[in-house]
């Protein structure tokens, strides 16, 4: 697993403190965060892979300063954004899936082949020289999935991955976390999706109020909302 | 191209890219220069045999060719009226046989196989420019168009929805201010996904 430090972070949108001066220590495999709207959890995350750029303090990950090595860190985690609308950047199925091995001196065969065994894993293979833009939502979320985790990244970071899914999709997409190898970190308003969690971080106006088992921090924010 | 693409195996989808465009662009240029119906209607037999070749499918081929048809049905009877049956046959095959060939090389190339084309007759320029970055602003373009069209079908409909009378800034107001919102998430996503490489 990797471990991803925040180091007295804070950031602030124009007046607006977002965080503040949080510290942090992510190693386990799979984490959690929750938080109301507008608490920072979207600020946090995008921090690791250097999305956004604090305005004091530093983010690591294994050691990696993000602001400095943008590049490595970004090829180590992974992010899955809500609207996979906005991630899927070429106009068919497998090219967007392919975008992600670009400039890894991956040869055009390596390539196809990778390609093939992602959208086979993600059940997408029928679908493969289909216009993205005609998937259904469930599918287009898969293709961002594998899209990511084609590119073997060793931490993945979702931003609210399921909201705009319905049951079925948001728990198909619930159990390829849970099956995946890789250290995850999952923004959610989803409890139940939680539930399995190794830690659940809940944050409020940017600083952590409850961090450990699932069913502690659950509670306290369920506790905040009540 | 744009989902437009008919997948297949035939010769012309095997077809290097840029020959096929050679070829095809010279098709058209050459059915300009026909100036009898009958000769033009060979072409438009050599084409619907190309078609074949292809083994699109009837209705990806409709799709393509059929809009150009509504537009032959209004074109038609005026320059007939005005010049004469010939030469209104004249102009609407040649219009025809141009816009199958162009469907043709869209309905048999992936957008991989024009961007790789287009990287590689931009390769001797490759001190000028990059040709890498070149394909990839084509081809996120290419992609933004079902994007911007999704938002324009959502933005009617909520003003559908909401009864607002019709006006064109009603319309264009909150397209752009979406289309914008989109355009920073997707540049976000680029980002995310190593486009900075
Ligand atoms: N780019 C931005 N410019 C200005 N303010 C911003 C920006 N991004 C976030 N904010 C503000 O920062 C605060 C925290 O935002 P953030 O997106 O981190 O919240 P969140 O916990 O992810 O909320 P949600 O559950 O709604 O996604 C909010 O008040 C938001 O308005
Ligand atoms: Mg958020």
């Amino acid at each position: 697993m990797s471990t991803i430090v925040f180091d007295g972070v804070s950031h602030s949108f124009g007046e607006r403190r977002v965080l503040r001066d949080l510290s942090l220590t992510l190693s386990e495999r799979r984490i959690g965060i929750v938080g109301a709207n507008g608490s920072g959890k979207s600020t946090l995350v995008r921090l690791i892979n250097g999305l956004i750029t604090p305005d004091a303090g530093t983010v690591t990950v294994d050691g990696l300063l993000v602001t400095k090595n943008a590049r490595e860190v970004r090829r180590r985690v992974g992010f899955i954004f809500t609207n996979p609308d906005n991630q899927i950047v070429m106009p068919t199925v497998e090219e967007d899936v392919a975008f992600s091995l670009r400039k890894r001196g991956l040869s055009a065969a390596e390539i196809a082949e990778r390609t093939r065994a992602a959208l086979d894993r993600f059940g997408l293979t029928a679908h493969a020289t289909h216009p993205a833009h005609r998937l259904s939502g469930g599918q287009k979320q898969l293709l961002a999935l594998a899209a990511v985790l084609v590119g073997e990244p060793q931490v993945v970071v979702a931003d609210e991955p399921t909201t705009l899914l319905d049951a079925r999709n948001s728990r198909r997409i619930a159990d390829l976390f849970r099956a995946m190898t890789q250290q995850v970190i999952v923004v959610t308003h989803q409890l139940d999706l939680l539930e399995d969690f190794d830690r659940v971080i809940c944050i409020e106006e940017g600083a952590i109020i409850a961090d450990g088992a699932p069913s502690v921090a659950i509670d306290a924010y369920r506790a905040l909302l009540a | 191209m744009i989902g437009l693409y008919s997948p297949g195996h035939s010769l012309l989808h095997r077809a290097p890219t840029l020959l096929k465009l050679a070829v095809l662009s010279a098709g058209v240029l050459w059915v300009g220069f026909l100036g009898e119906p009958w000769q033009l209607l060979i072409a438009l037999g050599v084409v619907a045999g190309l078609y074949l070749l292809a083994g699109v499918p009837a209705r990806a081929a409709w799709q393509q060719v059929g809009p150009i048809l509504w537009i032959l049905l209004i074109a038609v009877p005026i320059q007939a009226l005005l010049s004469g049956w010939v030469p209104a046959a004249v102009m609407a095959l040649r219009l025809l046989v141009a816009v199958a060939l162009a469907a043709l090389f869209t309905l048999t190339t992936t957008v991989t196989a024009v961007l790789e084309g287009f990287q590689r007759l931009l390769r001797p320029f490759g001190r000028w420019v990059d040709a890498d970055r070149v394909g990839l602003l084509v081809a996120i373009t290419l992609r933004c168009i079902p994007l911007v069209a999704e938002i324009v079908t959502d933005v009617l409909e909520a003003r559908r929805a909401r009864g607002t009378q019709s006006s064109l800034l009603a319309l264009a107001v909150p397209v752009v201010v979406r289309s914008l919102y989109a355009a920073d998430a997707i540049g976000e996503a680029l980002v995310a996904r190593g486009l900075d490489d």
